[in-house]
């Protein structure tokens, strides 16, 4: 009697060992892929030499009042406006609750004189045209992208077409009272 | 192809439309029969798969970072080792795969050599593998190619040119697979080009290979036909998780190398950029092609080297015939078992010697064994097979398992036959 309860025992603790083994080598293949997976998921992230990009430099002083350069920053074309008083008044002019995006001016400038903005448009990723003069600037008198029709405002605002946000602000600081840096 | 056992009607419903479940379970699963008593030695075909799995992927993932320019090869590659996240990984798992991918393929050879499985009715199936072996070594020689250093460059030259070993057409054979006057760009450029796409007629064939294998059926380690359901075991799940573990084990092998000793099977010349003006004092292939190489380098002769040299892979197609026993299986063969260690001994013996300086005493040694390689497959092979007695066969798989189980290896009855039918 006692060799059959010995026996019957012996054998079930056989399938939990059988099991153990099974769900452990199964686990241990599960995260072992997963980690063998990463790496090669992680290689087509950004590497060392792109992320090592620098900040960009801008002198202001060759810039006359109503121009605008266009910088590149990490690739992307950053817009400098050396706005006119007729565009900042336009600017500050809007009733900031009609906006897609509401923003006042003033949240998006440092110095009311110097706009500067992202030159991609956030619909999807054309860059605006406006800088050059004779190119349309829209129906706002800032910029017109000419892939779907969004239209900016003089403070780089989304004010009409399939555009969801402004132009992005970048983080820039003035190191002078005439350069400034990007990122 | 029989129904598929299943209650899911969202799976019987697909399976009417396209029968891809009852499919791979025809091929790889529980419908496949297997004979039961395939050794560790039958596990090195599921992991040449694996292998080759793995090299595609880990060179697609370098392929996003590689550029195929002789002005940055060589920087692009090193991009990878620095800058790419685990770019260095990535590498070093495509180097050591190269040479574990010949590692596991030379087993697979030696393996179907040992046992017979080139014979009858498995011809087709051994010449599908020598068709992969051949796009193999194109592919890896290629590959070898990209990064740009002074083994790539110089390794590139020698072996295009020898095609401008054939009479009349030779150079005009190398100009084209130069693209110009010497190995430059346009080589480059294209070998890039072939090294992606050549791994995908691997597959293909692969697919051939294992198509034909399941025409005929797994050999074993006796080398006798399956005669019933009690030889035979489904594939899935005994052989799954028998080739699984076996996968196991090859990983460790390869984990080491990789992680703990990534440039011990390659060059330190390669980590030269490539200069067209000054030739290494000691240039030799990857290990993989040195038996080749020593075969080549034994004929004092540019065109018959070459021709020697592609004679000792095409020679394996005729084996199927110059073997003459009918006995497949090593096993029953008490005189060609040993000249099969031989033959084994005298590769490796060939793969020593190019490695090997081209001087005394290698180039002698080198000439006889390139010799001894040739006089077994064309000469032996043949009258051993007429000479020798086999041992007598047992009659089944199963007959042969169940003896072994109960400890003995007994004389079979003197009524068992004592040849394969062919």
């Amino acid at each position: 009697m006692a060799d059959t309860a010995h026996t019957a025992h012996g054998s079930s603790e056989g399938e939990s060992r059988r099991d153990f083994l099974l769900y452990a080598t199964t686990a241990v293949g599960a995260v072992g892929a997963a980690l063998a997976a990463w790496p090669f998921i992680h290689s087509m992230n950004p590497a060392a030499d792109v992320l090592a990009l620098a900040s960009t430099e801008v002198d202001l002083s060759p810039i006359e009042e109503g121009q605008a350069i266009t910088v590149t920053w990490r690739g992307k074309p950053v817009f400098v406006r050396h706005r006119t008083a007729e565009e900042i008044e336009m600017a500050n002019a809007v009733d900031v609750s009609e906006l897609r995006d509401p923003q006042t001016d003033e949240e998006r400038v440092q110095k009311p004189e110097w706009l500067v903005a992202v030159g991609i448009c956030t619909h999807l990723g054309c860059v605006p045209l406006g800088q050059k003069p004779g190119e349309p600037k829209g129906e706002w008198g800032g910029w017109f992208c000419p892939c779907h029709g969004s239209h900016y405002d003089t403070s780089g605002r989304i004010r009409k077409g399939p555009a969801p946000l402004n132009l992005p602000v970048p983080g820039y600081e003035f190191i002078e009272d005439q350069r400034i840096v990007i990122g | 192809m029989s129904e598929l056992n299943t209650n899911n009607r969202a799976l019987k419903w697909f399976e009417a439309r396209l029968p891809v479940v009852s499919f791979l379970d025809h091929s790889l699963g529980t419908k496949y029969p297997a004979p039961k008593n395939l050794s560790y030695m039958w596990n090195f075909g599921s992991l040449a798969g694996i292998v080759l799995v793995i090299m595609i992927i880990s060179g697609l993932f370098l392929a996003m970072n590689y550029t195929a320019h002789t002005d940055y090869a060589f920087n692009s590659v090193e991009r990878i080792m620095r800058d790419v996240n685990y770019g260095w990984l990535l590498r070093y798992i495509h180097m050591n795969g190269a040479s574990f991918f010949f590692i596991v393929v030379y087993i697979h050879i030696f393996r179907g050599l040992y046992y017979g499985s080139y014979k009858p009715p498995r011809e087709v199936l051994w010449w599908m593998g020598l068709v992969i072996l051949l796009l193999m070594m194109a592919t890896a020689f290629m590959g070898y190619v990209l990064p740009w250093g002074q083994m790539s460059f110089w390794g590139a030259t020698v072996i295009t040119n020898l095609f401008s070993a054939f009479p009349i057409v030779g150079d005009d054979i190398v100009t084209l697979l130069w693209g110009g006057f010497s190995v430059d760009n346009p080589t480059l450029n294209r070998f890039f080009a072939l090294h992606f796409v050549l791994p995908f007629a691997i597959v293909g064939v692969v697919i051939l290979h294992i198509w034909a294998l399941h025409e005929a059926k797994s050999n074993n380690p006796l080398g006798i036909d399956m005669k019933g359901p009690n030889d035979a075991i489904p594939f899935h799940p005994y052989y799954t998780v028998k080739d699984l573990f076996g996968l196991g084990v090859f990983l460790i092998f390869f984990a080491y190398f990789v992680f703990w000793a990534p440039n011990y099977m390659g060059h330190p010349d390669n980590y030269i950029p490539a200069d067209p003006l000054v030739t290494p004092a000691h240039i030799v292939p990857e290990w993989y092609f040195l038996p080749f190489y020593a075969i080549l380098r034994a004929v004092p002769d540019k065109l018959g080297g070459v021709l020697l040299m592609f004679a000792s892979i095409l020679v394996l197609a005729a084996l199927p015939w110059l073997d003459t026993s009918k006995v497949r299986s090593a096993v029953f063969r008490p005189i060609y078992k040993w000249f099969f260690w031989l033959f084994f001994a005298d590769c490796i013996l060939l793969g020593y010697i190019g490695a090997m300086p081209a001087e005394e005493p290698y180039v002698l040694i080198g000439q006889f064994a390139t010799a001894y390689y040739f006089l077994h497959l064309i000469v032996l092979l043949p009258l051993i097979g007429w000479f020798e007695k086999p041992k007598p066969l047992p009659e089944s798989i199963s007959a042969a398992v169940s003896k072994k189980s109960k400890g003995g290896h007994g004389p079979v009855p003197a009524n068992a036959p004592a040849q394969e039918k062919a």
